[in-house]
């Protein structure tokens, strides 16, 4: 019964491709949807009806929209530097999507006797013991940092000067808003102790969600929260694809699929964000009931993602955009400081109360 | 097998990406094979157990580092090179690349290394976690020059605004 393939169990290598198949086709279909969720959704709150037309109260307009980005017509402009231009998209696209792969989405499930736990780069050993990647929080840090090449390539190579001004906004305020939500992050790991997601969601049991282990770490949760937004450009930080002052800033050159793929891109890093807040503050898969029935433990994580995706078109429908060098002062003068010290106070806090769960041992 | 296999592939990749480094004509297809040489690091040091360095091998150099130069690139507006091939280096780089070739061969099969191991075992490292063993070690063995580092550090960031704003 038990095959053997390169000193790991058949079952092992069938389980990773189940996971990896899952988690894409659910991170496509919510691109796919989260572009008519934010139409219907900003839509209704500026009351109107958002898009009707096709299907049933517009159900089928991704459809639709991706079918007209793939037969538009591919262009290239003449002076772009061809090679730059064209791997830009893909370097955007790429580390918004392979974030996932450290994300646990779920706790361990049991399948025909193998322990499979529901996070892509993971696995269970002999002692049934969940390893996973232990620098799970820097492998996402590093991803993120590297999509800044995406936009900067496509707004040096379009050749164009709106171009060049988006890409140059964009690279500056993801670089700016990086360093304050590394910081707050700092105080995230000052309680868990560790950088592995699987133990950080662990650690948050029992509804003792680091959000609410001590004001310093909500602080944090809040602050991690707005730079994640300037990171991905989302409003109120949507500077680099100001239509008003920049036609559509980084990508205003591009057309068809790569304008497309940018598109999936900005969609699938708000994915990305808003299921990082939610594994690292919010208790990630954790609820009620997810002991006796471990597959609610997914569907867990993705209501408290969707709530979050809710709460970014909410605040995309709410308020106007930034000025550029408001955006910088806020980044550096107000952010910085402030999580500087979010990060002495949550270690006061820690050495006088401690890092434990005091709210959820107050009910206990 | 598989991983020698995997090595290979990475270890060509690398090789490939540094070549390009020096010889393609566009200073950002330049710098994105540079940053394409650093992620096939990375990928070796993942190889190597050590997640910890392939992290910030990432986050240090492709992510910040490489950023930077991207920049100064771009705002400088540089071009393809159109002039002649330049030809006077190629000899003396070979000769200097053959002689380091042979140094480090004569390195590898006469080493004094004796094969002891010391205190950081791998068998260690996969229990206590490689972030962990390195931030004990920097934060107590090696805190004197952590600290000196970081107020070098500061002293240079000072000085850069000091001399990038004198009219401020």
């Amino acid at each position: 019964m038990e095959y053997e393939i390169l000193g790991l169990p058949a079952w092992y290598y069938i389980a990773m491709v189940a996971k990896v198949l899952v988690v894409f086709v659910w991170v496509l279909l919510t691109v796919a949807y989260a572009t008519y969720a934010e139409r219907k959704i900003i839509g209704h709150m500026q009351v109107r009806l958002g898009p009707m037309r096709t299907g049933w109260h517009g159900l089928l307009q991704p459809i639709a929209d991706g079918l007209k980005l793939f037969f538009k017509e591919e262009i290239i402009p003449a002076e772009a530097s061809t090679f730059a231009f064209l791997v830009a998209p893909l370097i955007a696209l790429v580390p918004a999507f392979i974030s996932f792969a450290v994300i646990p989405f779920g706790t361990t499930i049991t399948v025909m006797g193998c322990k499979i736990p529901l996070q892509i780069a993971a696995y269970a050993d002999k002692s049934g013991g969940v390893i996973d990647v232990n620098v799970g929080v820097l492998y996402i840090l590093a991803l993120s940092s590297l999509g800044v090449y995406g936009i900067v390539l496509a707004g040096w190579s379009s050749n164009s000067k709106y171009s060049l001004l988006g890409g140059l906004r964009a690279s500056a305020q993801m670089i700016s808003y990086e360093l304050a939500a590394g910081l707050a992050l700092i105080t995230v790991f000052m309680v868990s102790g560790t950088l592995s997601l699987q133990q950080i969601v662990a650690d948050q049991a029992g509804f003792g969600w680091y959000a609410w282990r001590n004001p310093f770490l909500f602080g944090a949760f809040i602050i991690f929260f707005i730079c994640s937004l300037a990171e991905i450009n989302r409003t109120p930080f949507d500077l680099p694809e100001a239509e008003t002052e920049l036609v559509s800033g980084f990508c205003t050159e591009y057309s068809s699929m790569k304008y497309a793929m940018f598109f999936m891109a900005e969609y699938a890093n708000m994915i990305t964000v808003c299921a990082i807040t939610v594994t690292l503050f919010l208790g990630g898969w954790h609820g009620p009931f997810t002991d006796a029935f471990p597959l609610l433990s997914p569907l867990y994580f993705i209501a408290k993602v969707y709530s979050l995706i809710f709460l970014c078109m909410w605040i995309r429908a709410t308020y106007p955009r930034y000025r550029y060098d408001q955006l910088m002062g806020l980044g550096w003068k107000f952010f910085l400081p402030i999580t500087l010290v979010l990060i002495v106070g949550n270690g006061l806090w820690i050495s006088v109360i401690g890092a434990g769960n005091w709210l959820g041992s107050l009910f206990a | 097998m598989p991983e020698i296999l995997f090595f290979s592939l990475v270890a060509g990749v690398a090789i490939i990406s540094s070549i390009l480094v020096v010889a393609m004509r566009n200073p950002i297809n330049c710098a994105l094979s540079l940053i394409m040489s650093f992620f096939c690091m990375a990928t070796l040091y993942v190889m190597l157990d050590a997640p910890f360095m392939a992290a910030t091998q990432v986050i240090v150099y492709a992510g910040a580092i490489m950023v930077l130069i991207v920049f100064v690139i771009m705002l400088l507006n540089m071009r393809t090179e159109t002039s002649k091939n330049y030809v006077h280096g190629v000899l003396v780089g070979c000769i200097v690349a053959v002689l380091t070739l042979f140094v480090i061969s004569g390195f590898l099969t006469k080493s004094p290394l004796t094969g002891a191991t010391g205190s950081m075992t791998p068998e260690l490292i996969t229990k206590v976690g490689h972030t962990e063993l390195i931030g004990r070690a920097m934060f107590s063995q090696f805190l004197l020059p952590f600290e000196i580092t970081s107020i070098l550090l500061l002293v240079a960031i000072v000085g850069s605004v000091i001399l990038a704003k004198r009219k401020l």
